[in-house]
């Protein structure tokens, strides 16, 4: 089938991607040495580079697109509307608010759980008060009222990011800011393990319910008189997405617009059943965060950009497309 | 499948007793103790003014909305209780309007009908594919199979919609306002296939429509609604009395036979008058 091959297609580009990444940088390591890393057989300045520094951010940056990407997905399935996402709709910044909290406030040194949860937490916050501002108005969510409330929401949240911190020391301060930017740098393989324990087998459930997304994308209603327990099956969707969202946030800070890039550019080429548009969304999701922090590494070297600068560049332009398009539907 | 019984004997495939629902925020209920009984294997036609509660009755009737008081029994059970994907598989509802975020095939619009059979994570299978094929060729769909639902016309969207319904092999189904966009073509066309499902196949129907007409001569039984109520039920001849739809519609009427030919001929019809007599 063309969508089997368009998954593998995927699956090997992103390994491509993650071989470049892991080539280039300060020190560029040709490919053959950074096989040999991979098998833990480099010489020591090369193993440390691949396996220490660049892999945990390689990982971190897959791990985090697909969340991402996904959690898109689902929240433009779940409001009938291609501009709603984790970012755009204020839940990222909910996300970074709750994870600058849980540090500013010392409530991480209590436990390794406790930043990814208090992440969640911010998640849930966002998304509920978003909701109920867009909801209030009339029956059905209104474009225009999602997309404000969004915006306005996301921009209290992040002023409040700004009050909390003034409370942190000087460096808590700097790690602060590239939670409100998003940035792999502080990528740990402990770190990742942490979000690949809470992400991956959230990703994989969310793609084994494509077949009931798929009748909710086509309306409330109609999902309901075909089965569906709308009321439950959305309750598990915000939960299972804001808990994506949120230990994302937590482990990379709030990064823009891959949500709406990655599943656009996916119905685009491939429709919108999610049967293959979730599977689909994780991997171009991974292949485009790995490649935007390649690029966020290496354009302004030997500094470095914040990752959400350069998803930002390339998600702004699309949604402003689709922001003029969709209307006209 | 089509063949589930759809009742207990002597019991109405629907039953509704002191119904009432009121919109939140809503001066006035939507519907007031309404009490009714629907038979399995007729057509019902719901009628009534704009606002005089059709929707709502059907989506009381249908679990989506829940009365408060009363109760809804379908097939003899509460229709709150029956698992959501154990009753898909014998009602199926077709919405007025949809309107669509996503483009997609009529195909796979069509092949959603089968979730209350295939579920979460099965399979498709064969018998499957051929409940869809057979859902789009009694749709009158199956040269549209391949299309993008966004470059359909109203009609031919209501007749996807109907496949849709049609593939969760109901052996009830349920349409709002299925002709209100529609040409005379499609219209009638629409109203022959419910008559058929209900004639031919066993089905129950129930569908709420303005088209008082059309109703009268297709439908085995009426039920009309005015502000929330029921105002009269019973076969057409029962209902079309001039002085209950002049009431009911605040507008003189003249009720008069269908002049034929053909097999609805001397089925009452409704004519508006001129306000200035």
């Amino acid at each position: 089938m063309g969508r089997a091959a368009g998954l593998a297609a995927l699956g090997t580009a992103f390994v491509a991607v993650a071989a470049v990444a892991l080539m280039v940088g300060p020190v560029a390591v040709p490919l053959g040495e950074v096989l040999d890393a991979l098998r833990g057989a480099a010489e020591p300045p090369v193993q440390t580079i691949v396996t220490s520094l660049r892999l945990p951010r390689v990982l971190m940056a897959a791990l985090v697109g697909s969340g991402l990407a996904v959690s898109g997905a689902v929240f433009q399935a779940l409001l009938r509307n291609p501009l709603a996402e984790p970012y755009v709709l204020g839940v990222s910044s909910g996300a970074a608010l709750g994870a600058v909290s849980a540090i500013v406030f010392g409530i991480t040194a209590t436990s390794t759980i406790a930043l990814p949860l208090a992440a969640f937490a911010g998640a849930v916050t966002a998304t509920i008060l978003v909701l109920a501002i867009a909801g209030s108005r009339a029956r059905g969510l209104d474009t225009r009222v999602l997309l404000l409330a969004g915006v306005v929401i996301g921009a209290f949240f992040n002023a409040v990011i700004l009050l909390v911190i003034n409370f942190a020391d000087v460096e808590t301060f700097r790690a602060a800011m590239l939670w409100i930017m998003g940035s792999f740098s502080g990528a740990s393989a402990e770190g990742v393990a942490t979000v690949a324990f809470w992400v991956v087998p959230a990703l994989l459930g969310l793609i084994f319910l494509a077949r009931p997304l798929n009748l909710l994308s086509v309306g409330e209603q109609s999902a309901f008189h075909m089965g569906v327990d709308v009321p439950r099956f959305k309750l598990l969707l915000y939960v299972v997405t804001s808990l994506i969202v949120g230990v994302c946030v937590a482990g990379s800070g709030a990064i823009g617009f891959v949500g709406l890039v990655v599943p656009h550019a996916l119905r685009l080429v491939g429709g919108s059943d999610h049967r293959w548009l979730l599977p689909a969304s994780g991997l171009s999701g991974a292949i485009f965060m790995v490649a935007a922090d390649t690029v966020a590494r290496i354009v302004v070297a030997p500094a470095e950009l914040p990752v959400g600068v350069v998803t930002a560049l390339v998600g702004v332009p699309v949604f402003l497309w689709l922001l003029l398009r969709f209307d006209e539907l | 499948m089509g063949t589930t019984p759809p009742a207990p004997a002597g019991e109405p495939l629907f039953r509704l007793r002191d119904v009432s629902f009121r919109y939140e925020g809503a001066r006035a209920p939507a519907l007031e103790e309404l009490t009714l009984e629907l038979e399995a294997g007729e057509l019902h036609a719901i009628l009534g003014p704009n606002g005089s509660g059709k929707s709502t009755l059907l989506r009381v009737m249908l679990g989506e909305l829940d009365p408060s008081p009363g109760q809804v029994d379908f097939a003899g059970r509460p229709v709150s209780s029956w698992p959501r994907r154990e009753i898909a598989r014998r009602v199926a509802f077709v919405p007025q309007a949809e309107p669509l975020a996503f483009p997609m095939s009529v195909r796979t619009l069509v092949e959603m009908g089968r979730y209350p059979h295939v579920g979460v994570l099965g399979r498709a299978t064969a018998a499957d594919d051929e409940a869809v094929h057979r859902a789009m060729e009694r749709a009158g769909i199956l040269d549209l199979a391949d299309r993008s639902i966004t470059t359909l016309s109203g009609g031919e969207r209501q007749r996807a919609r109907i496949a849709r319904a049609l593939a969760q092999e109901p052996s009830t189904l349920v349409l709002d306002e299925p002709t209100a966009a529609l040409d005379l073509h499609f219209e009638m066309e629409t109203f022959e296939l419910m008559r058929d499902l209900a004639r031919d196949s066993g089905f129950t129907v129930v569908v709420a429509t303005h088209n008082l007409n059309l109703a009268a001569r297709f439908s085995s039984h009426l039920v009309l609604l005015g502000r929330g109520k029921i105002e009269a039920v019973g076969a057409p001849a029962h209902v079309f009395v001039d002085d209950t739809l002049e009431r009911v519609f605040q507008w003189p009427v003249v009720v008069t036979p269908h002049p034929g030919p053909g097999p609805d001929e001397g089925a009452p019809q409704v004519l508006p008058l001129s306000r200035e007599g």
